[in-house]
């Protein structure tokens, strides 16, 4: 007998990915629930006190076509460690992964390690990044970035970098503002767009 | 196991460029996006254990001292990758209107009653075979102001992860039969008919349980394909 919880078919025009929908405005109280007062899954605060690595803090915004703060987004990051390795399960304390809400002015922020260099496609290496993604109101799709560091030596040879219209690679690179600060604007869309990658 | 990321597959999603939904005009990237390798930042991506999830956190009728209003349901399913193979010990996060169609958020003013006995957060892991289970309260239809008399189909969002970076997807899950798909820009987003089909839960009456909860089940499908298929070529 045939039920409705039978495996799906997984050939055939009916298969394929689940699209992806808007976050929304009112996601919040789920996935950075701390003004609720719920249980957080992932915070700004990347690596705990005692991981290896030269610390820093990453702070930006978000902002619209019209130069207006984007107050209903949620940044994600994902990062290699201090020596350029993922997952590493023997490094109690640094989980990789951030998560964080935009402010009513569109600010964001990280703590964590500067990563570093990783292999990269056909054997070379990449400049240490993070990756973003960018979720929120109005992006039916999640926007996936990275960011790079000023005056980091790999940048000029960075694989990803190379991909980027040379005149574009500034708006991927984040720039020092004090000790272990890194200033990094996301703009969604107009003069000076940051560039957005199809992963 | 490795995995690899068909681009192909990607045609499924909606083009953040979809000006009907009015918020996209100011936040929809002008510039075309660049191609990216799947290098290793993209192919791995964070692992959540038992962790950042308690047992309860998946039922979300119980969250607080007495029953939530509304139609309670069951909501379960199979997190798969795109060869059919379950997702196991991946993360679910879902949050939804309560039955009224109104959220716990601050800056939601739709004029419909909180319910003190709903929150409308939940959080699951997959097991073994892949399969999740929520049980729930039917969310309300809910007005906003996209157009004249907009009002968003019942549904519940959902947020996973998956292997990697490229797994990652946010989404919704919608009811069958609802009469505002029509009306939906968000919905309508989704452009291929047989895509938009798979974000629609279907009614089971094997999840259903009898003097208790009505069931949908609801399917979702990550990137990612077995680098080596199963099969092996007969031609060799």
């Amino acid at each position: 007998m045939i039920t409705e919880t039978q495996a799906p078919q997984v050939t055939g025009p009916d298969f394929g990915i689940t699209p992806s929908q808007t976050i929304g405005p009112f996601f919040a109280y789920a996935l950075t629930p701390r003004a609720y007062g719920g249980p957080e899954l992932a915070t700004e605060q990347v690596a705990g006190d005692g991981v290896e690595g030269e610390r820093i803090r990453i702070e930006g915004h978000v902002y619209d076509g019209d130069g207006v703060a984007v107050s209903d987004a949620m940044i994600e990051i994902w990062q290699a460690d201090a020596q350029g390795r993922f997952n590493t399960s023997g490094n109690a304390g640094f989980s990789g992964f951030g998560r964080a809400e935009a402010t009513a002015e569109g600010a964001f922020y990280f703590e964590t390690i500067r990563p570093g260099a990783l292999p990269g496609p056909g054997g070379g290496l990449q400049a240490p990044h993070l990756s973003v993604s960018v979720f929120a109101r109005g992006l039916l799709v999640q926007l996936a970035t990275r960011i790079y560091f000023e005056g980091d030596p790999g940048n000029a040879d960075d694989p990803v970098l190379a991909l980027v219209p040379a005149e574009r690679r500034d708006t991927l690179i984040a720039k020092r503002d004090g000790a272990g600060i890194f200033r990094f604007v996301i703009r969604l869309q107009g003069e000076g767009e940051t560039v957005f990658f199809a992963a | 196991m490795s995995l690899i990321y068909p681009r192909d597959s990607l045609k499924a999603h909606p083009l953040n460029a979809s000006p009907a939904y009015g918020s996209t005009q100011k936040r929809a990237p002008s510039k075309p996006l660049i191609l990216l390798p799947h290098t290793l930042s993209e192919t791995t991506g964070p692992v959540f254990g038992h962790v950042g999830v308690a047992a309860g956190d998946s039922d979300l009728t119980r969250q607080h001292d007495g029953e939530p209003l509304g139609e309670r349901i069951i909501v379960s399913g199979r997190v798969l990758d795109e060869d059919g193979r379950p997702v196991p010990h991946t993360l679910v996060e879902i949050w939804q209107a309560n039955a009224g169609g109104r959220y716990v958020h601050v800056r939601d003013q739709h004029p419909a009653p909180l319910d003190p006995n709903f929150t409308g957060a939940g959080r699951a892991l997959t097991d073994a075979e892949g399969r999740y289970r929520f049980v729930t309260i039917k969310p309300g239809a809910y007005p906003w102001r996209n157009h004249h008399n907009a009002w968003r189909p019942a549904h519940i969002h959902f947020s996973l992860f998956g292997p990697s970076f490229l797994s990652r997807v946010i989404t919704q899950m919608y009811f069958p039969g609802d009469p505002l798909f029509k009306y939906d820009p968000i919905f309508q987003s989704v452009t291929d008919e047989n895509a938009r089909e798979r974000l629609v839960s279907r009614f089971d009456l094997g999840t259903t349980e009898p003097e208790w909860a009505l069931g949908y089940q609801f399917d979702i499908v990550l990137r990612g394909r077995n680098a080596t298929p199963l099969e092996e070529p007969h031609d060799h």
